[in-house]
């Protein structure tokens, strides 16, 4: 102890800060983090065990409880049986409609977008402004306006209650956004990179394909769950532009799930729900951490 | 020898803004000339021109004694090094070198000859297949000059490149673009803010401001003949001292003040009497002494030493102007210190304080 005495230096307090597990800082945090966890998970904990129970235990009205008896039965009739209007082979149909619908309505809207994009950055144009303020605008304009004049000019060309009148609206209707997006990500690129690629003799084709989409995987990125989930979710277009045989997947569920006749089948309803949110939701979890790095690269510039 | 570059009466319009004027340069095959200039004065942007990835307004750009005015960047014969490398990311070092011959279409046998010659003078060899993440900033810079130098062009264009680097990287790769040019003797036009690059790298040095060449020299030419003001105050540092003052005596004496100094020996025009007048003498061109000294002189009290190492700078108040003296470490004084300074009048530059031309 004499020895401490004559070094004070030596008593006092050393080392890292000791931290409390739980101060009151600790305790809102992540009391706070739990609440709204619980707030999330509890709707999806009711819809999944409800969908895993027979109808007699549906009706003991325990709707936390897990189920008693495990039965697939609910998924089964909601992927091939449930009946919509005159249709009874399930949610199938609507799936496949919907994957039709979706497939080339991304695949060509992002396309068109990123090189909208890349054009108005690196090959301005007389107007070039004046074009992407006039798209940019186009993303205000409410979609219940739209939908009679589309209506009619689908009808016009043909196309009115066709798949691919659906994936035109779906692509026009992207364009804006995407167009913003990627526009943003391209502007971020060096402008030197461009004039190097320039002065090594590749044209407007060639620095799109070998020097930008290599660069832009993760823009691409956003850009695909943007429009996967957009597309796939929508409901409105779909009820409007298609006809029954060819309703995609959310229209058929809304008609299944609202259906007044009969006994409601509420299993079968929560199975139903959860195969029509399946598709977007493997789409953020394969690509959660690209899509999390693109926002973030093709947000900061305007 | 013909001239590489000519260019004649070039104007660029952005809109409204003029931002080269009417701009005549001609550069002699093998001939290395810097664009000098503070930000904003159109240097970078005549190189943009001459690389063609700018449409000028009028005039015309000859390379090679080919009007190239309407030519894409990769028809006129050129090859551009840029400040932030402009490496293609996604590509090796090797790809980099050849994605330019690969869009030429030169044959692969010939891509990979001109790959091994340019790695072999830069000696880059070791890194042709890393990717440029990999690289540190003086070797992605050496690849950038690859790529230029596998294109087999005559003429090669800077754009700031060493600007990136820090301060001994920089010196570095400035004698090696020095050895470059001397073993190759391309044509080469280098952008830069930097005086010290200008003045070692440069056979001619092309000072601009406002988008107009001021002067067109060689070095030690603009840095002892400064053609008007603006030259003079941009190049040396410190910068050079400029007395205000008028020319009496038929011309042949400055009077600074309650000062008359001298002028016997000025080399330039005739000096005839002006109202308004401006000597200019670096602060390498002025001596301090603490006693009366011959020739042209004034009266000085020193305000502030600073030492450099090799040598010392003293901040001096002469007639209520600043002036700064550049003198060796031993003759350094103290703050307070009345002396009489010393001009070296055959090295010193006179301007009309109208016109800022040189008298």
């Amino acid at each position: 102890m004499a020895d401490v005495a004559m070094h004070p230096a030596l008593t006092g307090p050393r080392g890292a800060k000791p931290r409390r597990l739980l101060s009151p800082r600790n305790i809102v945090l992540y009391g706070t983090l739990i609440v709204v966890c619980m707030y999330y998970i509890l709707p999806l904990w009711v819809m999944i065990m409800t969908s895993l129970k027979g109808m007699p235990e549906v009706r003991l009205g325990n709707i936390f409880a897990p189920p008693v008896e495990i039965t697939f039965q609910p998924w089964v009739k909601a992927w091939s049986e449930a009946c919509t209007g005159l249709n009874c082979d399930g949610l199938s149909r609507g799936f496949w409609n919907s994957v039709v619908i979706t497939v080339p309505s991304v695949v060509v809207s992002i396309l068109i977008a990123s090189i909208n994009g890349y054009a108005l950055v690196n090959w301005r144009f007389r107007g070039s402004e004046v074009f992407f303020t006039i798209l940019i605008f186009g993303s205000f304009i409410p979609y219940q306006v739209m939908l009679y004049p589309i209506v009619i000019g689908l009808r016009e060309i043909g196309l009115y209650g066709s798949l691919w009148g659906l994936v035109i609206v779906h692509t026009i209707f992207g364009m804006p956004i995407l167009t913003l997006l990627f526009r943003n990500y391209f502007s971020s690129v060096p402008e030197e990179l461009f004039k190097a690629a320039r002065v090594d003799g590749a044209g407007f084709w060639g620095i799109y394909f070998q020097i930008m989409l290599p660069m832009s995987l993760p823009i691409f990125v956003v850009a695909l769950i943007l429009q996967v989930t957009g597309i796939w979710n929508d409901f409105l277009f779909g009820v409007v532009f298609t006809k029954p045989e060819l309703y995609p997947m959310t229209v058929q569920l809304n008609n299944i799930v609202n259906s007044v006749q009969g006994v409601k089948e509420y299993n079968v309803n929560m199975a139903a729900t959860l195969l029509t949110g399946l598709v977007p939701l493997i789409v953020y979890f394969v690509s959660g951490k690209l899509f999390v790095r693109g926002i973030a690269a093709g947000a900061v510039k305007g | 020898m013909g001239n590489s570059i000519e260019v004649k009466d070039l104007t660029l319009n952005f809109g409204s803004v003029s931002v080269l004027k009417n701009l005549n340069i001609d550069v002699q095959e093998g001939e290395f000339v810097v664009l000098l200039g503070p930000s904003g004065c159109g240097k970078s942007t005549l190189l943009n021109c001459l690389a063609g990835l700018l449409d000028i307004s009028d005039g015309q750009i000859w390379i090679k004694g080919k009007n190239v005015t309407w030519a894409e960047p990769s028809e006129r014969g050129i090859g551009m090094v840029f400040q932030s490398y402009a490496l293609y990311p996604q590509m090796t070092v090797r790809g980099n070198l050849s994605f330019g011959l690969k869009n030429a279409k030169v044959p692969q046998a010939e891509i990979d000859k001109r790959i091994a010659r340019a790695a072999e003078i830069l000696q880059i060899q070791p890194l042709l297949d890393r990717k440029p993440a990999a690289l540190s900033g003086g070797q992605r810079q050496r690849v950038a000059i690859g790529r230029a130098l596998v294109r087999d062009v005559d003429v090669f264009l800077f754009d700031e490149p060493l600007s990136n680097l820090d301060a001994k990287l920089r010196s570095e790769l400035r004698v090696e673009i020095k050895r470059l040019h001397n073993a190759l003797g391309n044509t080469m036009v280098y952008v830069t803010h930097d005086q010290i690059e200008a003045l070692t790298l440069a056979d001619r040095i092309a000072v601009m401001k406002g988008g107009v060449i001021q002067q067109l020299a060689a070095p030690l030419e603009i840095y002892n003949r400064p053609s008007n003001l603006f030259v003079a105050g941009f190049l040396g540092s410190p910068s050079m001292n400029f007395l205000k003052g008028k020319t009496v005596d038929g011309g042949r004496a400055f009077q600074f003040g309650s000062t008359k100094i001298d002028l016997a020996g000025y080399e330039g025009g005739a000096v005839l009497e002006r109202d308004q007048a401006i000597l200019g003498v670096r602060p390498e061109h002025i001596t301090v002494s603490t006693s009366p000294v011959s020739g042209p002189s004034m009266p000085a009290e020193v305000e502030i030493d600073e030492h450099l190492g090799a040598d010392s700078l003293l901040w001096l108040k002469a007639e209520g102007t600043n002036m700064s003296v550049r003198v060796p470490v031993e003759g350094r004084l103290p703050p307070g210190t009345k002396v009489h300074l010393g001009l070296d009048i055959p090295k010193a530059s006179l301007f009309d304080a109208k016109t800022e031309q040189r008298i």
